[in-house]
């Protein structure tokens, strides 16, 4: 029973740890996405402040890309698309490792012990 | 099982913010060498490099997937994960330019370097072709740069630091750290190859390789500290599975 609490006490307190943590990723992730709308001329991509600067002075010169969706927003749509897919890959697959198969190890585990 | 749920679910929620943050500063501010940058000479030198890499990434997937049933999945999360962080800006405030780790440090040292390379492969084409990140004429050079030099440096790193009973959060730093900076330096190395022209080779290579540093340098900690995170995640949650893997050896979990 106290081994019961215990372990209720310890998924609580690790839950709020995990709250605080997606709380800080949200605000953190807030003042990136102001910042980066804001300045995204500041920031240029190490390709434009680096490779493509310096290959312009060796006479060479980027093409536009096969498919372009480098247009206005259709580029933060095709972004959308691929952090949707890529994240519920990510998710599913660290499911799949840690909850579904880690539990079978568990269990094959305890078998061999009794 | 439902007390392990209550530990993940937040953890697969925190992803998604990850996702969000990612998507919302989605502008295409890459390393990956664009199109057209190289000469098509070059680009067909470093295409006829990679194929037959990716090809023996494929051969050992699909070997090693039949002697482990953990094997496909721990593929599948590490793509995603290569894809996600290959193509994630962060801005380096005291370069003032945006730039991306790579995420390949963990791939080699998990899955070894031949599948890295495929995993590179593949996340490198989906971006070159879609996302407008990358470029199709450059992506045999981008898989050498990131796929080949990032995993092997990972990968060999970390084997040599583990051999030496460097600590394991220690060995994934390190790896993930010069993962990244190796792949730089590849970058380096064949543009300067590429669009010399007739200028030397040297100075060119120099040149290009300390206009990456400011950006680099921290993004390379970033990188490191990540793949070191990930490594010890991996170790708390499944040390079987890094057995399995090779990543260590049983009698050093037991210690």
């Amino acid at each position: 029973m106290k081994r019961g609490r215990k372990s209720s006490a310890l998924i609580i307190k690790r839950g709020k740890t995990t709250n605080l943590i997606l709380l800080l990723v949200m605000l953190l992730s807030t003042l990136s996405t102001q910042s980066s709308f804001c300045a995204a001329e500041k920031w240029p991509g190490v390709d434009e402040a680096v490779v493509k600067k310096i290959a312009k002075e060796q006479g060479r010169e980027a093409r536009d890309p096969l498919i372009p969706t480098d247009q206005g927003d259709l580029l933060l749509f095709v972004f959308l698309l691929a952090g949707v897919v890529g994240g519920f890959i990510a998710g599913y697959y660290w499911r799949v490792l840690m909850v579904e198969k880690g539990a079978k190890k568990n269990v094959q585990e305890k078998e061999g012990i009794n | 099982m439902k007390k392990i749920d209550k530990f993940e679910k937040p953890f697969l929620l925190t992803l998604v913010f990850i996702q969000v943050f990612w998507i919302f500063t989605g502008q295409a501010q890459a390393m990956h060498i664009s199109e057209g940058i190289l000469p098509f000479r070059w680009a067909l030198v470093w295409s006829l490099v990679a194929v037959p890499l990716v090809a023996f990434g494929l051969y050992r997937l699909k070997k090693q997937a039949r002697e482990e049933t953990s094997f496909k999945p721990l593929v599948g999360l590490m793509a995603a994960v290569v894809f996600i962080i290959s193509c994630m800006p962060i801005p380096v405030p005291t370069a003032g330019t945006c730039s991306h780790p790579c995420g390949i440090g963990i791939s080699g040292i998990l899955v070894g370097p031949a599948i890295s390379v495929l995993i590179s492969a593949l996340a490198l084409l989906i971006q070159a072709l879609f996302l407008a990140h990358g470029g199709l004429s450059t992506w045999g050079a981008n898989i050498i740069s990131m796929g080949l030099m990032g995993s092997l440096a990972g990968y060999l790193i970390f084997k040599v630091l583990r051999y030496l009973r460097i600590n394991l959060a220690v060995s994934g730093f390190m790896a993930g750290l010069l993962a990244d900076w190796a792949t730089y330096g590849m970058t380096a190395f064949e543009l300067a190859l590429g669009i010399r022209g007739e200028s030397p080779f040297l100075p060119l290579f120099w040149k290009i390789l300390i206009a990456f540093v400011p950006t680099q340098l921290p993004l390379g900690i970033l990188e490191g500290a990540m793949t070191a995170g990930m490594v010890t995640l991996l170790y708390k949650k499944r040390p079987d599975l890094l057995i399995k893997m090779k990543v260590l050896r049983a009698e050093e979990v037991k210690a």
